[in-house]
């Protein structure tokens, strides 16, 4: 060669990104690499640009999102900044796709403490799922500071996140899924919940924040004076004031992130339902008059209902505990879901079950816990819908 | 005491974490102006501090206030120690200074630190009280205005032109002074940018004196330069136009046409002018008022003389050989004629015999049929000719003082031409550093003149008195007022300087365009209002400015003359060659194209005197030979005119580069180029015979791809060719067009090449073999682009109002040491090209798209390193709508061509039936037009298929949340002096601002090319924030004066200047009705005669 380029920049007055090259840019590519996918794009034959022009425009790009990165990390400082001039729906594109992350790589942090000790599992997570060690690291340093920021922060959690990242609703919600996970340190890991997917567990931290919370108090007292909702929604909210007498909004609503603890406390009270023979009988009956020539499977629900029965209210009844609180999701699979399946049941089938199953310990004479026993088992019910497939 | 500087610190945000164990800052802020320094109270640990300081009031000398810069420094509190410096902002509050301008300076200004770069952002208010101040011998020059802008600022009208001002100041480089071993960069980068600021400020208050003195208020074209002379000093000089304005405030928009696209508006300039030049004649020719205003003193030839040991012997009356008359060390008079590179040597030896015909004699004498075609190689034969010693030369220009009077007939014109000359010949510098004119103010152009010395630098010993400087530009523009006389013009516009510094050698440049003037702009009393002018006046003819302004019978130059294609009644030469943008009333087929000239010569290396002399010989063949290349680019898009000519040449320690770029079109006055033909010598060989053939299909390939490119189809005109030496091997199209030619109702049109003097290329010429090297190496443009690099693309009107402004530096390593110049040059190409091409590409999502005001800088930082640096806008147009309108506006502009041209043109009907004819109005337009969508959508197609999103990653944007509204207002920059759709209401002032960037962590930074981005990406941020805090929301002639880059590998250490100005501006978006309303108007085209726009 004749010469080098020593030095080559490009900067516009508007900040030039292209989308393709800035997900190349997140993917961690190198930028050769990344001009090498480029060049099989067929960006080149179209501009009759050579592999330099590629090399010069990869680089500049490249060079332009490290010098945002600083600003992303901080998207409100991306509105406010004068460095770049970028368009407002460039900056909802640029943060939104830094933010976003790989379900392959967070169905392998979820859950677990976003610590340095992890940080250090992230080359084994980048071998396994085949995710660059830099996106790796951009992933779990993003979940690592959302999860900083909102921790400390009071209010709703999606609502927070979203404030403080500029994140769409969706992405809101996942990354409100992605620290309540961390937060309460639910095994997701357990090769017997690999079938879940990270919207699973999403869907089931959606359930579990907006009702087993101290938070979600707070929100239905909002949604009971909004909407006038059912009685059972009254007296969640009686009994929440009697156990919280000074806890109204102001304090109630940094505990998005915290299980209600009261709450946890009187699942002990659905022991009943288990231990008091009658109860289980009449609630067995009760159950099977209901669901008899309604299934296929119905001789197997019969058959299994005590088993199952006894599963959930024994998780529920185990929940003051932290480590059990962790392994709630692998006991649903254990003792409910696997039986469920390897009993050949349909999702309609389960859904079925749950819901008589719901339903009829209302109707139960003697069972004073309707209250405790909704809550509990609106959210084990949809979790469990959620997560009963192959 | 006469003015009250008033300062108030509002809040500080985003402020770095400068106390490590709180991750927090203790700020406060010292603002200072002055030897008056003011402090905030502390705000303690915040990054976010408010300060809602009271105001801090400095009473000031209005000298002070043009000078200095208001300094504000953010400093963290440290207990124990001293304070650490955050950094700092400079607020030129010259922009208060003019009651025009703007009122107060309020917003968030990037805090600066010479080392860190951009550190958060502070919240200023600034307000100046200023009383009036009648003494006589005041030293300050408030309220002159000051515009970077090249034409007339939008929303004014222009009384009186008074002509050229200049001046420089000069001062020791803080850089090379004993202290500076001693100091930490940080503090040697901030005395600089302090200094650098204080004399700008001075420069400024000088000019306006100026101006001022010339009975002006404005100075329009405000061109700042600086000097890094190193050892021997600091230069910061300037030139500009010196003009009364007056602002057009509340103007009927019927009169006032909204600026609304720069077709449009430059066509109707808001200028209060009569533009014709033919009926002002009766009108007595005040004598200028300020014709006797004095430059200093030290300006006067005796000086000269005294200063000129200092210049050693760099101009040697022996002059080395080289090319005819433009030879001489010192002087280069590039006339832009064809000439210059077809034509034997031997008519150079005669052409200053003949004496000047007096006045009367050319307007008589037939035209004498052009100068036998000359078939010869000329490169070869230059080598050895004879040339003149300067003194003949200089002599032979003097002759042609006057000379041309009377040569266009008629005793108005003679008349007109007294006028103007003696109203011009009075000043010292008729010199103009506008490129902008409104219609009629131009009457003739001559062609380029420039003019280069070599310079030895010495100290500057005495800062105040920088005669030596002055002495040289002097010289310069003494020499380039005789080029302009020899051209039998009195004026030169388009005038610019610059210099090129290594060591202690100095190339000062100075170029401009020789032309003749109408002399009413340059009076006072004779001038109407605007709206009164505008319905009575004829229109000038289009062409004027194209008809010779010397006497043909005594050419300064040898060049072929035709009758005017336009007008058939005058003289046209058959290339012109011009440094202005293209005058609103030219008649332009097809699109122009940016061409560009360049070249590298190796020079071995050398001190002092032996280096100045072998620069000074190296020069005129550099010269010569990018004008060569200029002329093929020319012909190989059959373009006959270039405007906005720009010839760099830079200097290195064992290398010159030569990079001359303009912008090419096809002048329908002129007569259409004739192709290249290629000629070997030794025809004896069958191979070679085979090399010579293929090489001139390419090449006629090359032409007639380009004629389909810019839509340049001219027609033959067979009666004026006189032989065709060339014999016609070439394929021919034909295609049948109607025009008025002769009364002929059907002719012949020749796609190919024009079948006239061949331009011809020997390949046994080492040197034609680059030639065409570089001819054919010149990539076509990838579709869908066009470029130039004057302030309009002719042929493109439907600007829509999508632009992005870019600055692009790269930087070469040559790693071979061994390089031939051939190598060298390919080199220099492929990185012109290549860079090029990559803006193309990075713009591609903007087609269809033009680049204008593209502008190359190169320079040689170090030995082996070529920097080249590029500033220009991507402007989007709407194909589609233009094409529309221009058929809608077709036949109303041809009716106004025959109602108008009637009356006062001999030839009304084959006027008006000639102007439409040669319109690329044919369907190659609409072919043309559907490929370039049909690949830009594909490319779409493509980009959107070639991005791998993950499955799981393609989430849904939709249901975003509004952001939180912004802080910051988009301002938008541009390096032309308008916005399209947009109507520019208020000029806010001038943007003049100098940064220095270091940093001894290079590697941590991101390398060279890290740094520079971070640092030119904080140079527009700071642009936009002081254009912002000044209420604009715009940059309109924007430019990068310079950028000096500066690195240390080794040491992991690299440094840059960078020095950019711009005049800010507040505009508004046309409205949506006035737009539909000016929509026939806004699109109609330039290429036919002003006549057409100046009663519409």
């Amino acid at each position: 060669m004749d010469m080098s380029v020593e030095l080559d920049v490009f900067v516009g007055n508007t900040t030039i990104m292209d989308e393709e090259v800035y997900q190349f840019w997140l993917d961690g590519y190198t930028v050769n690499d990344a001009v090498k996918v480029r060049m099989e794009g067929g960006v080149l034959e179209e501009y009759e640009a050579s592999t330099d022009v590629l090399l010069s425009d990869t680089m500049d790009q490249f060079r332009t999102f490290q010098m945002c990165e600083r600003l992303l990390h901080t998207p409100a400082k991306l509105a406010n900044q004068l460095l770049f001039q970028i368009p407002p729906h460039r900056q909802t594109m640029l943060i939104e796709r830094y933010y976003a992350f790989d379900n392959a790589f967070v169905r392998e942090v979820l859950g677990k403490k976003l610590s340095k000790g992890t940080k250090k599992d992230l080359d084994d997570i980048s071998a396994k799922t085949g995710i660059t060690l830099k996106s790796c690291r951009r992933q779990f340093d993003n979940f690592k500071r959302v999860f900083k920021v909102v921790e400390e922060l009071k209010g709703p959690l999606v609502e927070n996140i979203q404030q403080h990242f500029l994140l769409s609703d969706k992405l809101a919600r996942d990354y409100a899924a992605i620290v309540f996970f961390a937060n309460n340190r639910f095994e997701t890991g357990k090769r017997k919940l690999q079938f879940l997917s990270f919207q699973d567990f999403a869907f089931c931290a959606g359930q579990l924040i907006s009702n087993w919370t101290v938070g979600a108090v707070g929100k239905m007292q909002q949604l009971e004076r909004d909407t006038e909702s059912g009685a059972v929604r009254q007296l969640l909210n009686k009994q929440a004031k009697e156990k919280h007498p000074i806890c109204t909004n102001n304090m109630v609503e940094d505990m998005d992130v915290d299980l209600d603890k009261e709450f946890l406390q009187d699942l002990k009270d659905l022991k009943i339902l288990i231990n008091d023979k009658d109860l289980l009988d009449q609630h067995k009956s009760l159950v099977c008059t209901a669901l008899r020539g309604k299934t296929k499977v119905f001789n197997e629900m019969e058959a299994n209902f005590k088993t199952l029965s006894r599963a959930l209210v024994n998780i529920a009844a185990k929940l003051t505990n932290t480590k059990d609180v962790r392994d709630l999701f692998i006991d649903l699979v254990e003792k409910f879901i696997e039986p469920c399946r390897s009993d050949r049941w349909t999702s309609a089938d389960v859904r079925l079950f749950l819901t008589y199953y719901t339903n009829s310990a209302r109707t139960l004479d003697t069972f004073r816990h309707q209250v405790t026993w909704d809550r509990y088992m609106d959210v084990i019910k949809s979790c469990i819908l959620k997560m009963y497939h192959d | 005491m006469p003015g009250k500087l008033k300062a108030k610190i509002v809040a500080g945000r985003h402020l770095p974490v400068m106390d490590r164990a709180s991750d927090l800052t203790d700020a406060f802020v010292e603002v200072k102006f002055g030897n008056t320094t003011f402090k905030t109270d502390v705000c303690p640990k915040s990054l976010n501090p408010q300060w809602n300081s009271e105001w801090f009031k400095f009473e000031v000398d209005d000298e002070d206030l043009q000078d200095e810069p208001l300094q504000i420094t953010v400093l963290d509190h440290d207990t124990y120690s001293a304070n650490d410096a955050i950094g700092k902002v400079y607020i030129d509050i010259d922009p208060l200074l003019s009651c025009e301008a703007a009122t107060v300076i309020s917003g968030w200004f990037p805090i600066y630190d010479t080392i860190h770069g951009i550190r958060g952002e502070i919240n200023v208010l600034v307000k100046v009280d200023l009383f009036n101040d009648l003494n006589r011998f005041r030293q300050s020059s408030c309220g002159v205005k000051f515009f970077c802008t090249t034409s007339i600022p939008k929303c004014y009208r222009v009384v009186m032109v008074h002509g050229f001002v200049e001046e420089l100041v000069v001062n020791e480089d803080p850089e090379y002074q004993w202290i500076d071993r001693i100091r930490t960069p940080r503090a040697s980068n901030e005395a600089r940018q302090r200094l650098i600021s204080l004399m700008s400020g001075e420069l400024q208050r000088k000019i306006g004196l100026k101006v001022l003195e010339m009975g002006g208020n404005a100075v329009l074209g405000y061109l700042q330069c600086f000097d890094l002379e190193g050892e021997s000093g600091l230069v910061v000089r300037a030139i500009g136009t010196a003009c009364t304005l007056d602002k057009l405030s509340s103007l009927p928009t019927a009169v006032l046409p909204a600026c609304n696209s720069p077709s449009r508006e430059m066509k109707e300039p808001p200028f209060s002018e009569d533009p014709n030049p033919n009926i002002h004649s009766s009108g007595p020719s005040t004598p200028l008022k300020n014709q006797t205003y004095s430059f200093s003193p030290s300006k006067s030839y005796s000086r000269q003389s005294s200063s000129s040991d200092t210049d050693l012997s760099l101009t040697p009356k022996t002059a080395a050989g080289a090319a005819s008359w433009r030879v001489g060390p010192r002087v280069s008079l590039c006339p832009s004629f064809p000439a210059l590179s077809s034509e034997p040597l031997s008519i150079p030896n005669t052409f200053y015999l003949p004496l000047r015909p007096r006045a009367g004699h050319g307007s008589a004498t037939p035209p004498p049929p052009p100068p036998p075609v000359s078939a010869q190689s000329n490169s070869t034969m230059l080598r050895k000719s004879v040339s003149f010693s300067e003194d003949l030369l200089l002599a032979a220009f003097g002759m042609g003082s006057g000379g041309s009077a009377g040569k266009d007939g008629g005793p108005l014109k003679t008349l007109l031409r007294q006028q103007t000359q003696s109203a011009l010949e009075q000043r010292e510098f008729p010199f103009f550093t506008l490129t902008c004119f409104p219609p009629g103010f131009l009457i003739h152009v001559g062609g380029v003149v420039s003019a280069r010395s070599v310079k030895l630098l010495d100290r500057i010993h005495n800062p105040d008195e920088p005669e030596t400087r002055d002495a040289w530009w002097e010289e310069i523009r003494q020499e380039i007022k005789s080029h302009a006389k020899a051209l039998g013009c009195h004026a030169v516009v388009g005038y610019s300087e610059s210099t090129s510094i290594c060591e202690e050698v100095c190339i000062l440049s100075a170029s401009g365009t020789a032309a003749i003037l109408n002399p009413k702009f340059m009076q006072e009393g004779c001038l109407d209002s605007y709206s009164e002018h505008r319905l009575e006046d004829p229109a000038p003819p289009s062409c004027g400015f194209c008809h010779i302004p010397y006497d043909e019978l005594n050419m300064p130059f040898p060049a072929h003359l035709t009758y005017c294609y336009n007008c058939r009644r005058q003289k046209v030469p058959d290339v012109l060659f011009t440094t202005i943008d293209l005058p609103v009333e030219a008649t332009v087929m097809g699109k122009g194209s940016l061409i560009q000239a360049r070249l590298c010569r190796l020079k071995k290396k050398a001190q002092g005197e032996v280096n100045a002399t072998a620069i000074s010989n190296l020069l005129p063949f550099m010269e010569y030979e990018l004008h060569t290349q200029l002329m093929n680019k020319l012909k190989l898009r059959s373009m006959n005119a270039l405007f906005g000519l720009r010839v760099q040449i830079s200097v290195g320690e064992n290398m010159l580069v030569g990079l001359a770029s303009a912008t090419g079109v096809y002048l329908m006055a002129l007569p259409a180029p004739g192709g290249i033909q290629i000629a070997g010598k030794t025809p004896s060989d069958i191979t070679y015979e085979q090399h010579i053939s293929n090489m001139q299909k390419k090449i006629n390939d090359t032409i007639s791809k380009n004629k389909d490119l810019y839509e340049v189809h001219p027609q033959e005109i067979i009666e004026e060719v006189i032989g065709s030496p060339i014999p016609e091997s070439r394929q021919r199209s034909r295609l049948f067009r109607s025009h008025s030619e002769s009364s002929d109702e059907v002719s012949e049109l020749d796609l190919s090449h024009g079948k006239k003097d061949a331009f011809v290329l020997e390949i046994d010429d080492t040197d034609a073999v680059e030639d065409i090297h570089s001819l054919l190496t010149d990539a076509p443009m990838p579709s869908g682009f066009y470029s130039c690099n004057t302030e309009i693309m002719p042929g493109i009107y439907n600007w829509t109002s999508s632009l992005q402004m870019f600055t692009s530096v790269r930087v070469f390593r040559l790693n071979n040491v061994n390089l031939t110049n051939q190598g060298l040059n390919k080199i220099f190409n492929d990185l012109c090209e290549n860079l090029l091409k990559s803006l193309y590409f990075k713009l591609r999502s903007m087609v269809p798209c033009c680049l204008c005001h593209l502008n190359f800088a190169v320079a040689v930082p170090e030995e082996e390193l070529i920097q080249v640096a590029v500033t220009a806008v991507a402007m989007t147009f709407d194909k589609e709508q233009a094409q529309e309108n221009f058929k809608a506006n077709m036949e109303k502009a041809i009716m106004k061509v025959i109602s108008e041209n009637e009356e006062q043109l001999q030839f009304p009907l084959e006027l008006c039936t000639e102007t439409p004819a040669p319109q690329p109005f044919s369907p190659s337009k609409g072919t043309g037009h559907q490929d370039g969508g049909g690949i830009h959508t594909s490319a779409r197609a493509s980009q959107e298929k070639g991005s791998p999103l993950p499955e799981g990653r393609s989430r849904s944007l939709r249901c975003m949340r509004p952001f939180p509204s912004s802080t910051v207002s988009v301002v938008k920059m541009t390096p032309l002096s308008f916005l399209p759709g947009t109507r520019i209401i208020k000029y806010l002032g001038i943007i003049n601002m100098f940064f220095i960037r270091e940093t001894t962590s290079l590697r941590e930074e991101g390398g060279v090319s890290g740094f520079l981005h971070c640092f030119i990406a904080e140079v527009f941020a700071m642009v936009r924030a002081h254009v912002a805090a000044l209420g604009g929301n715009a940059v309109v002639s924007y430019s990068m004066k310079e950028c000096v880059f500066m690195e240390n590998p080794n040491k992991n250490q690299a440094q840059c200047l960078i020095n950019v100005s711009g005049d800010a501006v507040i505009f508004v978006r046309e409205s949506e009705a006035e737009a539909t309303a000016a929509a026939p108007q806004t699109s109609s085209m330039q290429n036919l005669s002003g006549a057409a726009e100046a009663n519409a």
